[in-house]
């Protein structure tokens, strides 16, 4: 046994998975992960993101970010969640700034670090990060300037904390606050997604009844359900008396590892279509983190049909996106402005 | 080493010598760059130095089986002075070097430019392990007789696998015509593909590209049957499963001239290590689970594993300043070697002698050397070792280029404190 005693307390606690992403009065300072995050924080995200939902739709800005500077920093490509934490900065009034950063920048030999280093000497706030390697976002709010704050726009495999966020913010819009009695489906390609870790992490840490991922074997991770799932390998038996479906994309590299052998037989095993949906509840929705392949995995008529939330899905991202920079970089004027508000 | 050799007498020492079945407390003469004896003095000895060895103890010099010193080729993570130099501080008077270095050791002339920068340094003694395939590439032989003749103990391929069953056949049965001993790190570059991290819970919560145990169990059954029925000497390095100790004991009971080692840092970390992304976390063979850790720990303790190596791979500083998977991996690990092998001691899950051995006269004996041992008329090779010294790792304090280690922190009870190499002290704590 490793004795704990002799492990380097003071060295670690700033690279600690769990504490990095709060202050020392347990605000949120960073979104890098759902994992290791409270309810309540989680529920303040959504509370938060209730509110600029109705500035979306009328107002469609509000000062509370203003003199602000907010970098994309994507390394991977990426047009809509680029744009829709663009959106989101510009309707907190943030100024933002654009970085797409191919693997060619950094083979010219410029690091990771020394592109971080630039960016600050810029007298930024904040980093919204996307990377093609698991643990990048961790990485960056560890080496930052304190005054950085670092929001995670997907790294590799691990996390994708703001999509999980919209999607619990649908399932509620939908399904109410209580999440106690909702069984909700994962299908697809989880080995693979960052989304599916983060929903997970999310939906248990919001107290759901039950998480279930469906899949082949090809494409479920070992020991998952240490992650407090239920595993299905059958379509039917997986969404059954479901009450939320979700449909992850599945990549066309896929064919090639072998982990599949062909779109066809994806689609005719794991495919959603209107038929299948009827093993599911029967005011059961249907949702997709997207861009969606029809056909693939989701058939057409169930991607545009009733059950679909998948357009309200990219809607409420802006509004939790706007919630989580609200909170990690203007967290002060946000509390100051409530508290002048008149308590009901 | 040209300056006069000096008669050195240690007093009143716990001799501990596993293979000699020497553990009593003595006194220890060194003359003529040799022990002269051990117990009462040589006749007509007189000390130039007297070195007061109460409550210490003296053992031989320690034997690494692995340690990448990082030139030719690799010079700004380190070079062989600096890294002999702290491998010496360490205790470790004698160390081999893969082949991975840049130009690969696959022919004659790397072999001697590394010897020759080693005698230079006059540090640890250094051997080298030649190429088992051209350019570690898995298809063409080595010359395998010229790199022996040029003074390799014994031949590998590092971590690159060769894929093609027949050449890695035909590769064992030249190096046994040639009474060379293959060393081997199995690995299977399809199944750990660009893995990182341990294939199991936390590889999968942490999104990390995972290594199977079939990584390393498939090679080792592929080989275990193609030397089946030889007498082919195959020696397994860096074991890190529960279940490649079982495929070695079953290889030992069948009669097969297999032997194994493990890195220390396999007996002390697990996956649950790299729950934080800490790259210091980041080795290949990944670490793996506290089942597989027992199970190694028990493979020392039994025999089954006989050796315990650093695996010493020291980088600069950006090396390990990036995203976990981007990382280089490895540890700079001479510096520990020791102390965590003492630290298995202290746990409880192997005796002092068991420890010793694993570190000395077993991996002298893999390598087919006559070291790790103390012996009247062999080499003045040999430490001094303070066993109550408490102390924690300061990477400000470590002679490696390498810096990069995850036991910075870590308090340990006992340390080297002076190494004598050819009876000339090349190290001494101030």
């Amino acid at each position: 046994m490793v004795n704990k005693a002799t492990r380097p307390t003071d060295d670690l606690i700033g690279q600690d998975l769990w504490n990095i992403q709060l202050d020392d009065q347990g605000q949120l300072k960073h979104f890098l992960t759902i994992e290791g995050l409270g309810t309540n924080i989680l529920n303040q995200i959504l509370d938060t993101a209730e509110s600029f939902a109705g500035v979306n739709e009328s107002v469609k800005k509000v000062p509370l970010l203003r003199g602000k500077t907010i970098v994309n920093l994507f390394f991977e490509a990426s047009t809509r969640t680029r744009t829709t934490f663009e959106l989101a900065a510009k309707r907190l009034s943030a100024d933002v700034l654009n970085m797409n950063i191919s693997a060619s920048a950094t083979s010219k030999g410029e690091s990771l670090l020394d592109t971080l280093r630039n960016l600050e000497a810029m007298q930024t706030d904040m980093f919204i990060v996307r990377h093609a390697d698991s643990g990048t976002a961790h990485f960056i709010a560890n080496h930052v300037a304190p005054h950085i704050r670092v929001l995670n726009a997907g790294d590799g495999r691990h996390a994708h904390p703001t999509q999980a966020m919209l999607d619990m913010f649908t399932i509620r819009r939908n399904k109410g606050a209580d999440f106690g009695g909702l069984r909700v489906a994962i299908v697809g390609d989880i080995m693979h997604s960052r989304v599916a870790r983060s929903q997970i992490h999310a939906l248990n840490t919001l107290n759901v009844g039950e998480v279930r991922v469906v899949g082949p074997k090809t494409l479920i991770p070992k020991d998952i359900e240490a992650m407090g799932v239920n595993v299905f390998y059958d379509l039917q038996q997986g969404i059954k008396d479901a009450d939320v479906v979700i449909m992850l994309r599945l990549q066309k590299e896929r064919m090639q590892g072998a982990l599949l052998p062909s779109e066809q037989e994806y689609f005719q095993l794991y495919g959603l279509t209107e038929e299948r949906l009827q093993v599911a509840k029967p005011d059961a929705i249907v949702m997709h983190p997207g861009p969606i392949n029809r056909g693939v995995e989701i058939d057409s008529n169930v991607a545009d049909g009733p059950r679909s939330v998948i357009l309200d899905q990219v809607t409420y991202g802006i509004a939790v996106r706007m919630a989580v920079m609200s909170m990690t970089l203007g967290g002060n004027i946000a509390s100051a402005k409530q508290a002048q508000e008149p308590q009901s | 080493m040209s300056e006069i050799s000096q008669n050195i007498l240690i007093r009143n020492a716990r001799i501990i010598d596993p293979k000699n079945q020497l553990d009593k407390q003595a006194d220890l003469y060194i003359s003529n760059q040799r022990i002269a004896a051990i117990g009462d003095a040589p006749a007509g000895f007189s000390a130039d130095e007297t070195i007061n060895a109460d409550n210490l103890w003296l053992i031989p010099g320690l034997v690494d089986l692995s340690a990448r010193l990082r030139e030719p080729g690799l010079e700004h993570k380190a070079n062989i002075e600096t890294e002999t130099r702290a491998a010496a501080s360490a205790g470790i008077t004698t160390l081999c070097v893969p082949p991975d270095t840049d130009p690969v050791i696959d022919e004659p002339a790397v072999v001697e430019l590394i010897h020759r920068k080693a005698k230079q340094a006059q540090q640890s003694y250094v051997y080298t392990l030649g190429a088992l395939t051209a350019g570690l590439k898995g298809e063409h032989l080595s010359e395998m007789a010229a790199l022996k003749e040029a003074g390799c103990i014994g031949v590998s391929n590092c971590r690159n696998p060769v894929n093609n069953a027949l050449i890695l056949r035909r590769a064992f049965e030249y190096a046994s015509t040639h009474s060379i001993t293959v060393f081997i790190e199995p690995t299977d570059k399809h199944l750990s593909a660009d893995g990182c991290a341990h294939e199991g819970a936390i590889a999968s919560r942490l999104g990390l590209s995972p290594i199977p145990y079939a990584a390393e169990t498939a090679p080792i059954a592929q080989i275990l049957e193609l030397i089946q029925d030889t007498d082919i000497r195959v020696h397994f390095g860096r074991l890190s499963c529960a279940r490649s100790i079982e495929l070695i004991n079953e290889a030992k009971a069948r009669g097969l001239k297999v032997t194994a080692d493990v890195a220390a840092h396999q007996l002390h970390l697990t996956e649950i290590d790299i729950s934080s992304f800490n790259s210091q976390y980041h080795v290949l063979p990944p670490l793996r689970t506290q089942r597989d850790m027992q199970a190694l720990r028990l493979g020392i303790a039994t025999g089954t594993i006989s050796s315990i190596c650093s695996d010493h791979q020291p980088h600069e500083i950006d090396a390990k300043l990036a995203p976990f998977p981007a990382t280089e991996p490895g540890i700079s690990s001479v510096e520990t070697l020791l102390p965590l092998t003492l630290k298995l001691v202290e746990n409880g899950d192997i005796s002092l002698h068991e420890a010793i051995a694993s570190i000395t006269c077993n991996p002298a004996e893999i390598l087919n050397l006559d070291v790790g041992h103390l012996a009247v008329g062999k080499s003045a090779d040999l430490c001094l070792i303070d066993p109550d010294l408490e102390w924690t790792l300061n990477i400000d304090d470590m002679l490696s280029h390498g810096k990069n280690t995850p036991f910075a922190g870590w308090n340990f009870t006992g340390k080297n404190i002076r190494t004598i190499i050819k009876g000339k002290t090349v190290y001494s704590a101030s």
